[in-house]
């Protein structure tokens, strides 16, 4: 028990030195959910919302239920972490919204002394007719660069429903990151998926974001923004296809490149409808000149206008 | 303040600048008209010093320093700074942040800046510097930006352009701001009524300045040489010749002395 206790404060402690901040964890209204590893150490729940942690040998299998015409007001924090220099963390997530139903979790990944750390994530979540799930994950990582992290998530939208996710790794080395998202959108549903990703030292960043626009007049945008330095590289993948009529699909990826750093964008967009449209753009390379050049025209060294834009491109809106 | 020397550009096999010379006096606003594609904005690239405009011939002197080959980074912090025609956007970056970015840290906020360029600091000040701004209203953002920098030398590159009339007389305030703690204006358009507000003037086309003057003597000549003119690449050398007071040859030192 005492370990527990012990645990909880260094994970709260991680997280506040990441820039979170604790007192979301002390807040009666507000739900949340801390896991160490495989071990849950600390929930909190609000009305509405079930959430069922099993824990696993390597980890946490967890069913999130928000049950039908409940919206959670507030977004409930989820903190996961790996405190030791090594370790494997792998969390399966069973997701239902309900009817009407919406909920915004915020995910906090935390491996802040990684070495040799895998982070695997599995995710299906349904989202019933009408309802709203957001999911935002940020990951605070150390400067080693050992940290793996393997998200996939299965996500299917019914008639009219909205999902809006952000994945953010921004801070810290990435180490190794494989992200693998699936959508299927129904009638008239959103869909938006954004991914911020800087990459530096000899990290590897895969990024593959796929959205069946199924549905007639369903939307669906996906943005990746990433920048390289070092001899990191990055791939991204974007797959938007429309189905149903109607349905409007959107892609926009932007890769910096700096030093010996590369980055691939492999946009694949399809229509099946001729009533749908789907468009996408890409830009791979350098800073922009004028953005840069706006900035020095204010007196901004090169390198900090540089890192201005960057910083302001991986920035959450 | 400013000295510009015989300065040319080549991009390519064109000539984008040629043999450009004129001076701009402290508290000065020096008007450069000239239809599209003179070679107006290039000009204005070139004293900034955007890399891709360095000249090929000739040197521009600030305050008696010699900054040809100086950064753009170094000019501005010279108090040097341009207002683009279509201004860069910048995703994630918040309109105050940006518009007091070349602030120096002096005591006014970006909402006074914006106030003056009749942009609601209440609903502007949380906006970012992105696509979801129109042309209009990232063009005042430009220009508040430049007012919070309180340079010494602030070239305008087309400021009226996409700004409705409502709010031209914001950059008339700007100006008057400007001038008024004694900096100078570089004030490039193609709009006869704005070059009015410039206490001199030059004519470009094709990348010569060759008719320097009193706004209104530039203006008459613009409109009653120029627009009529068959040749839109080039003046001829009668055009030259009769532009006015014997002192019209390209490169023959337009600037205030020449004038």
């Amino acid at each position: 028990m005492k370990a527990h206790v012990r645990d909880y404060e260094l994970m709260l402690e991680a997280y506040s030195s990441a820039r979170g901040d604790p007192a979301v964890f002390a807040d009666d209204g507000i739900a949340h959910l801390v896991i160490h590893e495989n071990r849950v150490l600390g929930a909190h729940l609000v009305p509405g919302l079930e959430i069922e942690p099993q824990e696993t040998a390597s980890g946490i299998d967890l069913k999130v239920r928000v049950l039908p015409e409940t919206k959670i007001e507030k977004p409930v924090h989820l903190c996961f972490g790996v405190l030791p220099e090594s370790g494997e963390q792998n969390i399966n997530i069973a997701v239902e919204v309900g009817c009407n139903a919406g909920v915004k979790l915020l995910a906090h990944c935390i491996f802040p002394n990684a070495i040799s750390v895998r982070h695997n994530m599995q995710a299906q979540i349904n989202i019933a007719e009408n309802g709203f799930y957001g999911y935002d994950e940020v990951h605070f990582h150390g400067q080693q660069g050992g940290a793996t992290v393997i998200p996939k998530a299965k996500i299917t939208l019914g008639e009219g429903a909205s999902l809006a996710t952000g994945f953010q790794l921004t801070s810290g080395r990435v180490g190794e990151l494989d992200i693998d998202y699936e959508v299927e959108a129904g009638p008239g549903s959103v869909a938006e998926m954004i991914a911020r990703v800087f990459g530096s030292g000899s990290d590897r960043i895969r990024i593959r974001e796929k959205c069946v626009l199924a549905g007639e007049r369903a939307r669906g945008i996906i943005k990746s923004r990433v920048a390289v330095k070092g001899s990191a590289i990055s791939e991204v993948f974007s797959e938007m296809a429309a189905v149903g009529a109607l349905s409007r699909g959107h892609v926009d990826c932007i890769e910096i490149v700096q030093e010996e750093g590369r980055a691939r964008a492999v946009p694949v967009v399809e229509v099946f409808d001729h009533t749908a449209k789907v468009t996408h753009e890409a830009a791979i390379g350098s800073v922009d000149r004028k953005q840069l050049e706006t900035l020095m025209a204010r007196g901004l060294k090169q390198e900090q206008a540089v890192d201005l834009i960057i910083r302001g491109m991986l920035s959450p809106v | 303040m400013l000295k510009v020397r015989n300065i040319n550009l080549k991009k390519g096999d064109r000539q984008i600048i040629s043999d450009v010379s004129f001076e701009v006096d402290d508290g000065e606003v020096f008007g450069i008209l000239g239809a599209n594609g003179a070679g107006k904005s290039s000009l204005a690239y070139a004293l900034m010093g955007c890399p891709e405009y360095q000249p090929d011939h000739g040197t521009i002197t600030f305050d008696g320093l010699d900054i040809t080959d100086k950064s753009m980074d170094e000019r501005a912090r010279l108090g040097i700074t341009l207002a683009w025609q279509e201004p860069a956007r910048f995703e994630g970056l918040g309109v105050a942040d940006f518009v007091m970015l070349g602030s120096g840290g002096h005591d006014r906020n970006a909402d006074s800046y914006l106030e003056l360029m009749r942009l609601p600091p209440e609903e502007y000040r949380q906006r970012k510097v992105d696509r979801t701004l129109s042309g209009g209203e990232r063009k005042k953002i430009e220009l508040a930006s430049v007012l919070a920098m309180r340079p010494r030398l602030a070239i305008l590159d087309e400021p009226d352009s996409g700004i409705d009339m409502i709010s031209q007389d914001a950059i008339i305030s700007m100006i008057d701001t400007i001038r008024g703690y004694g900096g100078s204006i570089i004030l490039i358009t193609h709009e006869e009524e704005v070059i009015r507000t410039a206490d001199r003037a030059a004519l470009m086309c094709s990348g010569l300045a060759f008719k320097v003057g009193e706004p209104r003597e530039v203006v008459d000549y613009y409109r009653h040489i120029c627009r009529p003119c068959p040749s839109k690449d080039y003046p001829s050398e009668e055009d030259i010749a009769a532009s006015g007071k014997g002192n019209v040859s390209p490169g023959s030192g337009l600037g205030k002395d020449a004038g």
